[in-house]
């Protein structure tokens, strides 16, 4: 049997293909089968089910790139259904999930395991990312065609980067050999170590342990160097410096397959938002300097920086209870990245569309997804958005089970009111 | 007894390499093998032809097939054939390649095999020694005698190789089998294609005229041969490929990805096999595509006839 939804009197905002006009929506089954300016204007659609937007902004919903849970093995902190439930809250209509649990997502077996788990428990689509070494130690290659073909859409060792520039050669090489995407982490890991935030007049003040900037810049160069070599197509899951950004944009004027993305937190803060050792900002990257959070917002207007990521990692008290350098980096995110996304639009730096493309058609180019877009034919993945209303963050109220938000008490102006996957409503607000 | 035609067919009185042969010597050679065929197959398979001669076997690399097929074609065509191999020499105790070969010159050899793990082995003792020095492998460099018995395999079952598809799959990178295939193939007017993730895959490869593919199926569509490479243990670890089990997947050779060759394909590997790792068994074992067997013996024929032939040289 035939289920419909109508979706009228809505803004649609469609960044894949740039529309941005008044009008209505049609779903059937779970796929959008009619959409455009005319849609259901004049008339109530005959649909048992129609649903009056008033004016606010249906998009596709939001594709989150990197996202960390606590499953397998930390479940206490975060699990799959429980970072999903934050997504709905969030507008997120799919996850892009790191391998780094426990056990790390390495083997097909676990693949597989963690498809059946997100479509067991999870509200919105979870996208595994597989380990491109095994146990994430940098060593050996994992089985990038199984992996591949048991469905991991991608291939990283989340956020450890890889010290060896000859297993990463290899790796890249092997990668290169089956097409598939690779997503990199930069930092130099012997640059960074035990360091709890950036080099600097206020590292320095409050006597943290800290690392050099360049140690993300530095690797994004070898990176570039070696995806040259090898043909694969590798994803930067964040930058956070204006030296990376500059190296990522020199790469993709030469044409290499190089893709970016920034977190929420890296736009909205920086370092000298620890204040008084605040370890619910201690993050990694740790904040940077003024100058280079404000390169990261130039880097989204301009374009150069593909994606809007939360970075979602979920810690617990017993990991931040903690003081600052021993305390866990890390801040829950998918519940507040659409909000603090649309700061960059009232702050003006760019057009809602724009913004809105970081985290819908960008994504859905970069790992090659039929979601991100509100084109007949596509999944009813969407999200409606209030822009306009106003969001304090207060952790108690964050649906996801971990509540280390680096935005609490943060006063956002926008949140999505309705959540949608396959048509389904997974989060309703109205 | 000698050879019916006693012309030289090899200039050099070494043979180091595929480079550096014409097709006219391959052609030569091939047809020299092919009365070694019949003498092997012969109730009497002894001529006198070396007789007197001496026949050094040098491995520094282990190798039974290649050494017990040298030894066998020297004792068959008369020679004394002696087999030092690595861990019985002095080498094992720290002496320089050079020294060994001042060493062995001094037994006055006629001619002396070698195989070493190291490119330009080969080349750096024929330098050095008196006798005729045969490449039985140098590193990743060449493997000559390999590819002329593939060579005379392919032609007494397909008559020539003018236009013949063949698929080279497996780990070219370390593979000297490869690079002598590929040059006397490409050089006698085959089409060679190589076939391997990328992390097999010599750099440049396309350079010498070859097709590349990492799609195994599509790299076999149309192929008249398909070369299985070995893969050595310690490369499936994750080093150059994840595991045995998904090499097997996309680059073993199996019924599924060998049904994407021309009908009648014929499969070759240069042995020793790793069953279930870069060939099914039932492959492997199928007498109606495999020619491994066949390999076996056109290497006893393709060595008497080198050793014919740069024993016509021998002063």
């Amino acid at each position: 049997m035939n289920r419909r939804i109508a979706f009228r009197n809505a803004r649609l905002i469609d960044p894949a293909s740039g529309l941005d006009a008044k009008g209505g929506l049609l779903v059937e089954n779970g796929v959008i089968v009619d959409v455009g300016p005319r849609l259901f204007n004049d008339a109530e659609p005959n649909d048992p089910e129609v649903i009056d937007c008033r004016g606010l902004v249906l998009a596709p919903g939001l594709i989150d790139c990197r996202v960390f849970t606590g499953e397998p093995g930390g479940e206490h902190r975060e699990s799959l259904e429980s970072a999903s439930m934050a997504a709905a809250a969030g507008g997120v209509t799919s996850m892009v999930v790191m391998p780094n649990t426990d056990p790390v997502i390495d083997e097909p077996s676990l693949v597989d395991f963690l498809l059946r788990r997100a479509a067991a428990t999870a509200k919105v689509r979870v996208l595994p990312c597989a380990a491109l070494t095994r146990g994430l130690l940098g060593e050996t290659m994992t089985e990038i065609g199984l992996l591949q073909e048991a469905g991991a859409i991608g291939f990283s060792d989340g956020d450890r980067s890889i010290a060896n520039a000859r297993v990463l050669r290899r790796a890249l090489s092997y990668a290169a050999t089956f097409n598939v995407l690779v997503i990199g982490h930069a930092e130099d890991p012997e640059l960074v170590l035990n360091a709890s935030a950036t080099e600097g007049e206020f590292a320095t003040r409050l006597g943290l342990p800290a690392a050099p900037a360049i140690a993300e810049a530095m690797m994004v160069e070898r990176d570039i160097r070696l995806v040259e070599l090898t043909g694969a197509r590798y994803h930067f899951g964040q930058i956070s410096t204006r030296a990376a950004l500059e190296a990522v944009a020199a790469a993709k004027a030469r044409g290499l397959p190089v893709t970016c993305g920034v977190s929420a937190h890296h736009l909205m803060l920086n370092e000298l938002d620890v204040g008084a050792y605040l370890t619910f900002r201690k993050v990694r990257p740790p904040l940077r300097s003024e100058a280079d959070r404000a390169a990261m917002v130039e880097g989204v207007a301009s374009g150069m920086i593909d994606a809007i990521v939360s970075s979602h990692e979920p810690q617990g008290a017993d990991t931040k209870r903690q003081p600052f350098a021993s305390a866990a980096a890390g801040t829950v995110g998918l519940e507040t990245l659409l909000a603090a996304a649309l700061s960059l639009v009232h702050e003006g730096h760019a057009s809602l569309s724009h913004v809105l493309g970081t985290m819908t058609a960008a994504p859905a180019r970069i790992f090659g997804l039929p979601t991100g877009t509100l084109a007949r034919g596509a999944p009813a993945d969407l999200v409606l958005i209030d822009t306009g209303e106003p969001f304090v963050v207060d952790a108690e109220k964050l649906h996801s089970r971990a509540r280390n938000t680096a935005f609490e008490g943060r006063k956002f102006q926008g949140r999505a009111r309705a959540t949608y996957v396959g048509g389904e409503c997974v989060f309703d607000a109205r | 007894m000698t050879s019916p035609d006693a012309t030289p067919i090899l200039k050099s009185s070494h043979l180091l390499g595929i480079e550096g042969l014409s097709p006219f010597q391959i052609t030569a050679l091939l047809d020299l093998a092919e009365t070694y065929v019949v003498q092997g197959r012969a109730t009497d398979k002894k001529t006198a032809l070396l007789k007197g001669r001496t026949l050094i076997n040098l491995f520094f690399e282990s190798s039974t097939r290649t050494q017990s097929s040298f030894e066998l074609a020297g004792k068959r065509l008369g020679a004394d054939v002696m087999n030092m191999s690595v861990k019985t020499s002095s080498v094992a105790k720290g002496e320089t390649l050079i020294d060994t070969a001042s060493t062995l010159n001094a037994m006055r050899p006629d001619i002396l095999v070698v195989r070493h793990q190291d490119a330009g082995a080969a080349e750096l003792l024929s330098r050095k020694l008196d006798c005729s020095v045969i490449n039985a492998g140098d590193g990743a460099h060449e493997h000559p005698t390999q590819a002329l018995l593939d060579a005379l395999t392919i032609r007494r079952r397909l008559g020539g190789f003018e236009g013949l598809v063949v698929a080279i799959c497996g780990d070219v990178l370390h593979s000297r089998v490869a690079r002598s295939n590929l040059r006397l193939l490409s050089m006698m007017g085959a089409r060679v294609r190589l076939v391997a993730p990328r992390t097999l895959l010599p750099c440049d490869a396309e350079r010498f005229g070859v097709e590349i593919y990492t799609d195994m199926k599509a790299g076999l569509a149309g192929a008249d041969i398909v070369m299985m490479l070995r893969l050595q243990l310690e490369r499936m670890s994750g080093a150059f490929v994840p595991s045995a089990r998904e090499y097997f997947r996309f680059y073993g050779l199996d019924r599924a990805k060998l049904a994407h060759a021309k009908p009648g394909a014929l499969v070759m590997h240069p042995g020793p096999m790793n069953r279930g790792v870069e060939i099914a068994s039932d492959i492997a074992d199928d007498v109606q595509v495999s020619l491994i067997a066949e390999q076996v013996e056109m290497g006893v024929a393709i060595r008497m006839a080198i050793l014919d032939a740069l024993s016509r040289g021998l002063s």
